[in-house]
């Protein structure tokens, strides 16, 4: 393993590197499903592999192969060399990466339960038993389920001397019922949507979220979608958000707007730019005074929770807004060097054969200190919306729309009738603007996207987001004709 | 890429240790390089070389699977004894269909061994032009250029071998001015019809044509699309309901619709694995031979593409259309779409609207109806008012939530140029063209 990276390095360096890092990383995932009581995936991959990273001759270059060799070693440092020189036939300005990064150690995921460790059947039986629970409720066309186990071994290196080893596990799972009638396709998801809740932890916080006790409740909502009232279109009201919908809301407004490559135009032609330019940068009102906002790779379970970096750098925390003034960026060490800071730990590759790019950590809405009963109470006049089911906004990070799978309607401070197809739209910091509320600790939970999509060649990240149910003051709800 | 033998023998490595069991093997070889660009430099330049083998493990009726990137035999043995393992944990799968019968297979074609290896030097070149001519007008160049090799065989103990390789080619350019932009792409699985310089101009032209734009209502428009919005029309039609599980849930756009006039007589949209205009695949992810599969014809939805799980549900046979088994539980889907050209030029759609809005890109479109396919989504990139016939002034960005069902059959005009273009990420190809609509629903403004 050591022997391979110093290869690829000590190539490199021998070349005429200016820089050059290699990441050597061993994934093993396992995914199961449950259909209507049938297993219908149980797999176990593995994928194996290294990248070599080199700044040579002003341009980068990025090789990888799946064949753990020295003499591959060789060939794709090389070849990263080469990429390297191509670059450079089209410069930009002097890169330049500020100080040098020699971390050293061993990080671990903490766990209680490693989940590879347990029988397939013990796996299995949890999802049978939400399988069962659901199939109890008449009306229901498709009963999903699934699990996901990941453990991932990644080692770092680069000329600067660093050397670091990390063991990230993660956890993830998920249960959905869809009920078909009426004209319509109604889905609920526990303990969120598209597939599954997902946390750096072992087998311990699948048992928590309690998918066998939640699953009859989400089958019996899903049908009573199928006939609840359309949720009211074009009026301008009050919104409760729950969580896991706050979450999303973090992740597509302000995770991917704060990412510093995408304000530099990096990402300009694929996943576009942000309205967050850096003359804003400690002087702009992103939200009211309730909202606070921080990266932060050290908090337990996030998705973006590790060691250290793909450029080596150490987990941190970084404020992003305080008291509704933007603060911080998430910052590589070029981009942070051109903003004349020092990275604070965003670079993450979504495996051995992509680079690193500047992706969310855990960036989480800071818990307020209402209860969610006080805080509905304290409604006159509103809806209620948990559980995304939509999401779209622009290249800017500016126009949204989301949807979600179920909505309640809010009458004299008291939750209502259930509504259907719930949908509100708004442009970011004015919607941040009209937060005056957010829950406390108790209802604060770190969610994760395992689905974050960047990159040319595509990445897939894992990030994390804490969370509370937050009130938003006259937004625009519904679209629908 | 391997050669056919060695790829053969490969797999056979892998059923032999599967012993009494049937078994199935796929293996994916991969080996592809791409060139970034933004603020008229390269940024980002990559290589990457994988192979990776998946096995379906059956016993009695049950069904395990393992994947590894590992080609050794000691990789191979620990895939295989996972798959095992899998398959001894599991119930008996009530909706395995059985392993895939031996089968012809046409030669596709598709795999150019100048584009396999095409330098990066010349990538580079490419892209330099393109930044060179965006700053002589001031403006940012940003995009990528890809070119690549992938090799796919398929191997059970039914005793099927398939095997194909197939290169493919793209470059994307997205242009930027202070408060404009434009984008252009093209694919081919030959990098030499990849017409780099030309699609550089025509982002050019787009953020030139596109600077000062002014704000305009949402409400219905008349819009005439580049085949760029097309492609994402025909796109999430596949994804939502193309495939013959989403029809089979009742979540399909298909659904009460088959055999009936939904869309445009003018619309006629169909896979062919097997057209070299695309991005062509003699069988899928199972060994099954592609067939052509009309969807849509004079407007009449004729009907989903099937694996052979879904086949079986739906008392059909396989049309070749299974995913890889890390997507099979989403269901089949189309590879390789052709919507059917007309017969007017880009210029004509534009002339023939006394007033609408002629749009160049859609971003960021989602799911908000899946009966009607209802999508809410952006437009990015250029969009124009088109008054009189003419081009009148650019404008600012648009959303829309608008059932694609209903716009296809509100489609007055196709256009007569069609272009090949992949999706991001899915790697499904489409051959679209232009299009006029008749009307279309914007539901809100941007700044």
């Amino acid at each position: 393993m050591k022997e391979l990276m110093d290869r690829a390095l000590d190539f490199a360096s021998r070349r005429g590197a200016q820089y050059a890092d290699v990441r050597l990383v061993d994934n093993r995932t396992q995914t199961m499903a449950v259909r209507d009581g049938n297993v219908e995936t149980l797999n176990d991959s593995e994928s194996a592999g290294f990248g070599v990273r080199v700044l040579h001759g002003g341009g980068w270059g990025f090789a990888s192969s799946c064949e753990l060799s020295l003499a591959e070693a060789d060939r794709v440092a090389e070849l990263a060399l080469q990429l390297a020189g191509a670059s450079s036939r089209v410069p930009g300005e002097t890169v330049d990466l500020g100080p040098p990064v020699d971390s050293r150690g061993t990080y671990q995921t903490p766990i209680q339960v490693d989940p590879f460790g347990l029988p397939l059947e013990d796996k299995l039986g949890l999802l049978m038993a939400a399988d069962s629970e659901m199939a109890r409720v008449p009306g229901l066309r498709v009963r999903r389920g699934n699990l996901t186990f990941i453990r991932e071994q990644k080692w770092f290196a680069n000329t600067e001397g660093a050397f670091t080893e990390q063991t990230i596990y993660e956890t993830g799972g998920g249960i959905q019922a869809t009920a078909v009638g009426n004209g319509e396709v109604q889905s609920r998801s526990f303990p969120a949507s598209f597939g599954r809740q997902q946390v750096t932890a072992g087998w311990e916080a699948a048992l928590a979220w309690d998918l066998p006790g939640n699953a009859a409740r989400i089958a019996e909502e899903a049908v009573a979608l199928l006939t609840a009232d359309r949720c009211p279109s074009g009026i301008v009201t009050d919104i409760i958000l729950g969580g896991d919908q706050v979450a999303l809301q973090v992740h597509e407004s302000c995770g991917h707007p704060i990412e510093l490559d995408r304000v530099y135009g990096s990402e300009a032609a694929f996943a576009g730019t942000s309205f967050l330019t850096t003359e804003k940068l400690g002087v702009f009102q992103y939200g009211s005074p309730q909202v606070n906002i921080t990266a932060e790779s050290l908090r337990p379970r996030g998705l973006g929770s590790f060691g250290w970096d793909d450029e080596g750098v150490p987990a941190q925390s970084t404020p992003i807004v305080r008291d509704g003034l933007f603060m911080g960026y998430l910052m590589s060490r070029e981009t942070a060097s051109r903003l004349g800071k020092t990275s604070n730990g965003c670079m993450r590759a979504s495996g051995w054969n992509r680079i690193p790019l500047i992706r969310m950590t855990n960036v989480s809405l800071e818990a307020g200190d209402w209860e969610l009963e006080d805080l509905i109470a304290d409604t006159q006049d509103g809806i209620y919306m948990e559980t995304n089911r939509s999401w779209s906004i622009d290249d800017k990070r500016y126009n949204f729309q989301f949807g979600t799978e179920i909505g309640y309607e809010i009458k004299h401070g008291k939750r209502g009738r259930m509504l259907r197809n719930p949908t509100y739209t708004g442009i970011t910091p004015q919607f941040w603007n009209c937060c005056d509320a957010v829950c406390n600790q108790n209802h604060w939970v770190m969610w994760g996207t395992p689905n974050c999509g960047k990159g040319q060649p595509g990445q897939i990240a894992h990030t994390g987001h804490g969370a509370a149910p937050a009130r938003f003051r006259q937004v625009r709800v519904g679209v629908l004709k | 890429m391997m050669e056919k033998q060695e790829a053969q023998d490969l797999c056979q490595q892998v059923l032999r240790r599967c012993r009494q069991a049937q078994a199935e093997v796929l293996l994916v070889a991969e080996d592809n390089h791409l060139t970034r660009f933004a603020n008229n430099t390269i940024h980002q330049n990559v290589a990457e070389k994988n192979l990776s083998l998946t096995v379906r493990y059956i016993l009695d009726g049950k069904v395990g699977s393992a994947a590894t990137n590992r080609s050794d035999a000691d990789g191979i043995d620990q895939a295989v004894e996972m798959a095992r393992q899998n398959a001894l944990a599991s119930p008996p799968d009530l909706n395995f269909p059985g392993l895939a019968e031996p089968a012809v297979y046409v030669e596709a074609g598709g795999y150019d061994d100048r584009t396999a290896a095409y330098p990066a030097d010349e990538r580079a070149d490419a892209v330099g032009v393109v930044c060179r001519l965006a700053a002589e007008k001031s403006l940012n160049a940003s995009g990528a250029f890809s070119t690549g090799a992938r090799q796919v065989a398929v191997a059970n103990t039914a005793g099927v071998f398939a095997c194909h390789a197939g290169t493919v080619a793209d470059f994307q350019v997205t242009v930027m001015g202070n408060d404009s932009s434009g984008r252009a792409q093209a694919s081919a699985w030959r990098a030499g019809e990849i017409p780099s310089e030309a699609l550089g101009r025509e982002a050019i032209r787009k953020a030139d044509l596109g600077k000062s734009p002014r704000l305009v209502d949402p409400g219905e428009y008349a819009v005439v699309f580049d085949p760029y919005v097309t492609q994402d029309l025909v796109a999430m039609l596949n994804y939502h309901g193309m495939g013959a599980q989403a029809v089979l849930d009742g979540r399909s756009w298909m659904n009460d619709r088959i055999g009936q006039q939904v869309m445009s007589p003018l619309v006629n949209l169909w896979d062919d694995g097997g057209d070299t205009r695309g991005l062509p695949a003699p069988f899928d992810y199972e060994g099954v031979p592609k067939k052509k599969v009309e969807i849509v014809r004079d407007g009449v939805v004729l009907g989903p593409v099937y694996d052979r799980a879904t086949a079986r549900k739906a008392g059909a046979s396989s049309t070749g259309h299974a995913m890889p088994p890390n997507q099979r539980m989403f269901g089949p889907a189309a590879g390789n779409l052709f919507l059917a050209p007309g017969t007017a030029a880009t210029e004509e759609l534009i002339a023939s609207t006394r007033r609408g809005l002629y749009i160049t890109r859609f971003w960021y479109t989602r799911l908000v109806h899946p009966r009607d396919c209802t999508i809410t989504g952006m437009t990015r990139d250029g969009v124009f008012m088109i008054e009189n016939g003419e081009l009148a002034y650019p404008v600012k960005n648009l959303r829309f939530t608008q059932s694609y069902l209903q716009a296809l059959a509100d489609v007055e005009t196709l256009g007569s140029e069609t272009r090949l273009l992949v999706v991001e990420y899915s790697g499904m190809a489409t051959h679209v063209p232009a299009l006029k609509i008749g009307r279309f629903n914007f539901t809100g403004v941007t700044v």
